[in-house]
């Protein structure tokens, strides 16, 4: 029990210490802001007036969300490595702590993003309206979960490599690949008015994936931290 | 006098990546109250000998043993030891006082910020303890790695290249530091420079041990 107590206390921890850091150095927020700022932007300007039809909107809404996850999420791992800090955490707490703390900030940092994102699109790209609100923003935090479980094992992973800032959004697609075209669905339903028993197959599958690869991370991660 | 600690016990440790032998056949036994010496030149494995020592690398062959054993949980070995080395690095966005919170609150525990001063004050730091590290110089850096290594009162001490980027006075405080350590606990020093640890009770030397 004690144990557990200073296991969770040791995943808080370094999802603090990870926290207050980007509040100084802002490396991730700003890349991420920044992407869905210009992105939506470019969007914004090349379909002016023209309205497209729900499901062209729902991809575009995460094929924004997806590649500002890209530019910002691997920091987390990317900057202990360059900083040569991995070995001062490796010698402070277990690898399992590791893997939760920085989860845990990861899923704040996408939930966030999704969020501003959400919101820009709402109020700049044409014809983007959803009449199922809630079954949209389900869509959304399981989307975000996902997004970030996924994302934490494979920045941990390109962390080592030489290549990183290209290998991150190469190897994430096809990860995410089956969460994408979960979240795309659902969100087109959503947008389409459709209730909860409409995305019922999304969900399954998006509760499925986050299961499925958080597990596997907590079973792996000792093994991509250590050497 | 009262001796705590652990005993390590080395058994025929090798490492090599892919082909490269880096070293191989190494054995030792070091426990409270003894100096433990790793010598050999550069590119010998010193460093990669301290962090095998420390658990965050694997040997490629033989095994480590500790005395008592803290069993297979990752955190509860881990915490057994406190190491200094030039790749270890704090963050530099924290100060030194931060740096410490920070590592005290990752193993687990509440910071005592009495301690945190205490500690500060005898690696020479105390009137800079607010001062991001980034704006330290190597050797003040050298000395907040001497900070995070003692904080927890490690049963086993690491140091690779102790004396490195010092002045006369962190190396004084080091030999200090080393003196009192090796007394009742364990110390590990991996240096080139015989002089960084004129008494030691075993020696390693991994110059030509990297046989294939």
């Amino acid at each position: 029990m004690a144990r557990a107590g200073r296991w969770l206390r040791s995943v808080a921890a370094v999802f603090d210490k990870d926290w207050r850091s980007e509040l100084r150095t802002r490396y991730a927020i700003s890349a991420l802001l920044m992407f869905v700022v210009t992105t939506i932007a470019i969007l914004m300007f090349s379909l002016g007036t023209e309205e497209a039809p729900p499901e062209v909107l729902s991809g575009m809404l995460w094929v924004v969300i997806f590649f500002a996850a890209m530019s910002g999420l691997s920091r987390t791992f990317v900057a202990e490595e360059e900083r040569g800090t991995t070995m001062t955490l490796q010698l402070l707490t277990s690898p399992g702590a590791v893997y939760f703390g920085k989860l845990l900030f990861n899923l704040v940092l996408v939930t966030g993003l999704s969020a501003f994102t959400v919101v820009l699109y709402a109020l700049f790209i044409n014809g983007f309206v959803i009449k199922n609100v809630l079954l949209f923003v389900v869509t959304v935090a399981f989307g975000s979960v996902g997004f970030s479980a996924a994302a934490t094992i494979i920045a941990a992973i390109i962390a080592k490599a030489a290549t990183r800032g290209t290998l991150y959004p190469v190897l994430s697609f096809p990860v995410l690949l089956p969460l994408l075209l979960a979240v795309i669905n659902a969100t087109r339903l959503a947008a389409e008015g459709a209730v909860f028993a409409d995305a019922a197959g999304e969900f399954q599958l998006l509760v499925s994936y986050i299961v499925v690869v958080v597990t596997a991370s907590a079973l792996v991660f000792e093994y991509v931290w250590k050497e | 006098m009262s001796m705590t600690g652990t005993t390590l016990r080395g058994k025929d440790l090798s490492k090599s990546y892919g082909r490269k032998v880096v070293f191989s056949g190494i054995s030792f036994g070091v426990g409270p109250g003894e100096t433990l010496l790793v010598t050999g030149r550069n590119g010998s494995g010193k460093s990669t000998l301290a962090r095998i020592l420390c658990g965050v690398l694997s040997p490629t062959g033989g095994r480590i043993g500790l005395d008592p054993d803290p069993g297979d949980n990752h955190a509860d070995r881990v915490h057994l030891f406190g190491l200094v080395a030039p790749y270890l690095q704090a963050y530099e966005e924290f100060t030194a006082a931060e740096n410490l919170a920070i590592a005290t609150r990752i193993r687990g525990n509440v910071p005592d910020p009495s301690r945190i001063s205490t500690l500060l004050d005898r690696v020479g730091l105390n009137n800079r303890k607010h001062d991001a590290v980034r704006g330290f110089s190597s050797g003040m850096k050298q000395r907040v790695k001497y900070a995070m290594a003692l904080l927890h009162e490690p049963d086993v001490l690491v140091l690779d290249e102790p004396m490195a980027n010092l002045d006369a006075e962190g190396t004084a405080m080091v030999r200090e530091v080393m003196g009192e350590h090796g007394k009742r606990r364990t110390l590990i020093v991996a240096t080139n420079d015989l002089t960084d640890c004129e008494r030691f009770d075993t020696r390693v030397d991994l110059s030509g041990s990297a046989r294939g």
